[in-house]
């Protein structure tokens, strides 16, 4: 069953199954591929943007680019 | 490499040390300006290398070539010789975290299948190691074909080995990757080389790959082929290729990022291995600096905190360039004989020179405070905490930068809205910015509060002055707020903005970049606004003191003593203003300026402050120094405490008209620049237009509540 990174606010390590939509070059150029393993780190304040962590390095995202990622 | 001068790149993502490494190398022989056209920063150097100059560019930071931001573009098109501003590179030196290596070689792979020479320097080797990231630069080496070194950029040692580096250079391509794209896509990339790149652009060779692989991932035809007489061959050549990796399965968007990344994965697995990382530093600030409920307070603290230090740091120093010019002026007035140039020097050039010098220390100490914010990492997190409020009212996360630059000033708050990209969201934030408080405006403010809000304490800690100078503030915050909200309802396009921003590592900020970017922009307020202030000064000077009218014997032979001899002066030279062009401007518009609290003098004001804000203080120096006895230039706070209506004796200020001249200042727009960067911005003269409109028409409304308002109750 895959979720969508958005519906995820708890802290955790998730694997990535496919990047869509209309962020997805962005988001692949910054390194989430099929595969990746992502760490939802937090919340910011009012519930978006998140911080999670991919290939050693913090990122943002907004809840319509956390939607373009499919996860486990 | 042998005697020849070369063009060197720096090229690499945002937060890598790149501008460090760029101020090492080149020392203070740098030139910072704008790619001409954009609002870009562009910087370049000179390096030494055994008695040959070579020119070094710090090309705009970027993720990656596929441009379809601008800076991205002009780092892409530097690098294949397609930007006519700036010369082909010999070399590129890529600056990558060390930290961070797949992210950062993923740019790396791009810029070598370019085909330019290159060396790669793993920045922050420190850092890395202290969080257990072990890089092998031989493996990596060797992987990738090119010299990589592994370094710390303040250390001088490793700076001497990168220049060492580049000394040694053969300047050799290196040899293409081992990283291929799969049968589909070199398929599809053959296609769009052979049919489109090849006959319809003066692309170079080695760029056709990238321009292919840029075609093939985005959906639609860039928007450097808009206007392509034959864009739908284009169009219809994309599409084919698209297809054709559809049908073998892959997705084209991903295709190559998932090739480049398994070539990139291939290097560091066996180059460099990372621990489970522990918890960082960073992160153990980060849990409180980010906090749900810590974070916004923090961030307000700071805010706070820094416009309380402004205030109270500035003021000694612009007390003592105050003295300074009050003793030139004097100087000047007593050592020329009278005549013209006298009173040019004194009440035009050296009362303007004065009116531009004494904001220089808020500016100074403001960028001292916002460089800190950057270089330690914290403007990122602010944007993060933010940015779920910024939403709501109709702004971005990446809008609070520009909106705190605007406290310094709204054209490069404006300029710095580029790094938003949906269109409306960036609007918007142009469009309120000018209501952030800006320099420009504290020599009003500051002139005003320090003569006519009480220097008392409230609380017994809290200057009521600085209170005032804080509400001023918030005040502009809150209408920028109100304004965008307002904005939002009529002007949106619906589309969402990409947020994904990086939070680099907190980092000691770099105390020479922080002294350095300080004196910069002090340099650049008094070479550009400078500029304008002196030449309004003087005109200004001009249009108070001609006409030259008799004034009548009854105003002109009053007692000339000691105080007395202060308010018949001024009547003597009240009558010549009021009489000279200025006056007869500042009378003009009198009837309309008078429900405010403002009487003529504020009125010329007023006009001469739509060239720039800061001109009133100006203005109000030269008309109150006009017509000066020469040997008693008293301070013009002094001057306007004591101004007095001639005909009723009534001061001409009062608090409640203070409070109403600054809400007018803290809401009019009142700055050509400001329009003009709007006009460029936006591609149009519409927006400026509004942008005035709207924001005086609620200046007016608004010193006219507060007036009438106060004087309804008693005030």
């Amino acid at each position: 069953m895959s979720t969508l990174l958005s519906e995820h606010k708890q802290p955790g390590k998730k694997r990535i199954i496919n990047i869509k939509g209309a962020n997805a070059p962005r988001l692949l150029e910054m390194g989430l591929l099929p595969g990746t393993t992502v760490e939802i780190i937090r919340s910011a304040p009012l519930g978006f943007p998140i911080e999670i962590k991919v290939r050693g390095y913090l990122l943002t995202l907004r809840k319509e680019e956390a939607e373009c990622v499919e996860i486990e | 490499m042998k005697n020849q001068s070369l063009t060197i790149a720096l090229v690499g993502n945002p937060n890598t040390g790149k501008s460090t490494i760029f101020n090492a190398l080149t020392g203070l022989k740098q030139k910072v300006g704008n790619y001409p056209g954009v609002t870009v920063e562009r910087k370049t150097g000179f390096l030494n290398l055994n008695g040959v100059q070579h020119k070094i560019i710090d090309l705009p930071g970027t993720y990656s070539l596929n441009h379809k931001k601008i800076d991205e573009r002009i780092a892409y098109q530097t690098l294949i010789g397609e930007y006519q501003h700036e010369q082909t590179p010999d070399l590129a030196v890529l600056v990558l975290d060390a930290t961070n290596l797949d992210r950062n070689l993923y740019l790396a792979t791009q810029v070598m299948d370019l085909e330019i020479p290159v060396i790669v320097l793993l920045n922050m080797s420190d850092l890395a190691e202290e969080r257990g990231i072990k890089n092998d630069a031989d493996k990596i080496q060797k992987q990738l074909g090119v010299p990589v070194l592994p370094i710390i950029a303040k250390n001088k040692k490793d700076i001497e080995q990168v220049k060492q580096a580049i000394a040694k250079h053969d300047l050799k391509p290196p040899a293409p990757l081992r990283w291929k794209p799969e049968e589909s896509l070199s398929n599809a990339i053959n296609e769009i080389t052979e049919n489109w790149l090849k006959p319809h652009t003066n692309l170079p060779n080695r760029a056709y790959p990238i321009e292919a692989l840029r075609l093939i991932s985005d959906n639609q035809v860039p928007d450097d082929f808009h206007n392509h007489p034959r864009k739908e061959v284009a169009q219809e050549i994309i599409a084919n290729a698209q297809a054709e990796i559809e049908r073998a399965g892959k997705n084209p968007a991903a295709a190559e990022v998932m090739a480049r990344y398994d070539f990139i994965e291939s290097c560091t697995k066996n180059g460099s291995t990372r621990q489970d990382e522990a918890e960082t530093t960073s992160d153990k600030i980060d849990a409180v600096v980010t906090h749900k409920v810590f974070g916004p307070i923090l961030f307000v603290a700071i805010l706070l905190l820094m416009f309380q230090a402004i205030f109270s740091w500035a003021e000694p120093f612009m007390n003592l360039i105050d003295l300074f010019f009050v003793h030139a002026g004097n100087t000047v007035a007593e050592t020329l004989p009278p005549g013209i140039l006298n009173d040019l020097l004194v009440e035009g050039v050296i009362a303007g020179l004065a009116g531009v010098i004494i904001f220089l220390p808020q500016i100074m100490f403001l960028f001292f405070f916002i460089s800190i914010l950057e270089g330690t990492g914290y403007m990122a997190r602010a944007a993060f905490v933010m940015d779920g409020f910024m939403t709501r009212i109709g702004l971005h996360g990446r809008s609070v930068v520009p909106l705190i630059s605007g406290f310094a000033c709204a054209v490069p708050g404006i300029m710095a809205t580029r790094t938003i990209e949906s269109w409306s969201d960036r609007l918007i934030t142009i469009m309120v910015l000018p209501f952030m408080a800006c320099s420009a405006r504290l020599p009003v403010y500051a002139l005003m509060i320090s003569a006519f809000v009480p220097n008392e304490n409230v609380l017994g800690f809290i200057s009521l002055q600085g209170l005032t100078f804080f509400g001023l503030y918030i005040f502009g915050i809150v209408m920028a707020i109100a304004a965008a909200w307002v904005m939002k309802l009529f002007y949106s396009d619906g589309s969402s903005t990409p947020f994904m921003m990086e939070l680099p590592s907190y980092k000691m900020p770099k105390w020479s970049a922080v002294f350095y970017n300080m004196f910069e922009r002090g340099w650049i307020f008094v070479k550009e606004a400078g500029k304008i202030i002196m030449a309004i000064s003087v005109v200004l000077w001009f249009l108070a003191s001609y006409p030259k009218v008799d004034v009548p014997p009854e105003i002109a032979n009053n007692p000339a003593t000691t105080e007395a001899s202060f308010n018949a002066q001024q009547s003597a030279s009240s009558y010549k203003l009021k009489h000279s062009y200025a006056g007869q401007f500042g009378r003009f518009i009198e009837p309309a300026i008078e429900p405010l609290g403002f009487d003529w003098k504020i009125g010329i004001g007023l006009l001469t402050s739509f060239a720039a804000r800061e001109v009133m203080v100006g203005t109000l120096n030269t008309i109150y120094s006009v017509g000066e006895e020469k040997g008693s230039v008293v301070t013009l706070q002094e001057k306007l405490i004591k101004d007095k209506d001639p005909e009723t004796g009534e001061p001409i200020f009062t608090t409640l008209s203070a409070i109403s001249l600054m809400i007018f200042f803290a809401l009019a727009m009142q700055c050509m620049s400001t329009l003009a960067i709007v006009r460029r911005e936006t591609n149009s003269w519409k927006w400026p237009i509004v942008m005035f409109t709207y924001m005086t028409t609620l200046a007016y409304i608004c010193s006219l509540v507060v007036y009438q308002g106060g004087l309804a109750l008693g005030y």
